[in-house]
């Protein structure tokens, strides 16, 4: 009886960040089958996202940004499962990779929040749908 | 027992005098866990009390282009946050502000950028190598040096 007690909390305590990673892993792909959507609607060809795009999306220099930031990695360095600095402030930043943050992509607000401040740093412009939905894509197999 | 006492006494008049000596090196850290989440993500969430309440007015409104970068927040988070930077700004009802920061900002002026003001410059007077220290980048990053700056501490 007590060993099915400790075997059962165990269990519990093993099931947590199973359970923890599941719901993230949930609101991610809320948050990439939004974008794909709207992919969808710009383009009706979209077949999909992929991780080989949105990892040359992460290490491209780009030249028409703020100088300080020439490619995603100018903070993230080249590595995503590495911690990072941001290149204005000096803030250190968490991993980008989804292996090492599984919080990462999990907030709407926040993803957004942070595409539309990087992208124009980064490439000037916006990023698309497209674009969003590929640079997730290539953190989450990170 | 009389010794104690004195020791007591002694110890007590020490912490008054480090309080007092140390006044200019703390201002109350922002305490709000959306103010502090939200603008600590990009940078550290400043302590509120280092600009009055016209500055972080004219910040908050002027998002779009904030030192360069194009902050978008929710109109709720940023009401929430502009409202507890002008309540804790320098001026504002629940303010602390730094004397000596104070002093400089003109009744009339916005500043907008804390490093800018004459107080910090002259307590930052240091050599080159120091701001090229790859940790540092930029003269707003306090924490790179004041270890404890995230709980307002600018005495190291």
């Amino acid at each position: 009886m007590k060993r099915q007690a400790i075997l059962m909390a165990a269990a519990a305590i093993l099931a947590l960040p199973l359970n923890a990673s599941a719901a993230d892993g949930n609101r991610r792909a809320a948050i990439l089958s939004d974008y794909a959507a709207q992919a969808q609607a710009s383009d009706s060809g979209f077949t999909g996202f992929s991780a080989a795009r949105g990892e040359a999306l992460f290490r491209a220099p780009s030249g028409a940004g703020d100088p300080r930031t020439p490619s995603c990695t100018s903070c993230h360095t080249s590595d995503p499962r590495q911690p990072g600095r941001n290149a204005k402030t000096g803030r250190p930043i968490d991993a980008a990779a989804v292996s090492v943050n599984p919080m990462r992509y999990t907030e709407a607000a926040k993803v957004e929040k942070h595409f539309s401040r990087d992208c124009k740093s980064v490439l000037g412009r916006d990023c698309t749908a497209l674009e969003r939905g590929d640079y997730i894509t290539f953190m989450a197999g990170q | 027992m009389l010794n104690t006492k004195s020791l007591f006494a002694g110890l007590l008049l020490a912490l008054v005098a480090t309080e007092s000596f140390a006044d200019d090196d703390y201002l109350p850290p922002v305490s709000d866990p959306v103010v502090r989440t939200v603008c600590g993500e990009c940078h550290m969430a400043f302590p509120p009390g280092f600009l009055p309440a016209r500055s972080w007015g004219a910040l908050m409104a002027g998002l779009n282009d904030h030192f360069g970068e194009d902050i978008r927040l929710s109109s709720d988070q940023a009401r929430h946050i502009e409202d507890y930077l002008t309540r804790h700004a320098s001026d504002g009802p629940k303010g602390h502000g730094l004397h000596d920061f104070m002093r400089w900002i003109a009744p009339e002026g916005t500043p907008k950028r804390i490093t800018e003001n004459p107080a910090f410059l002259h307590e930052h007077r240091l050599p080159d190598r120091v701001w090229r220290d790859p940790k540092v980048v930029t003269k707003s990053n306090c924490p790179a040096c004041h270890l404890r700056a995230e709980d307002g501490w600018f005495d190291d």
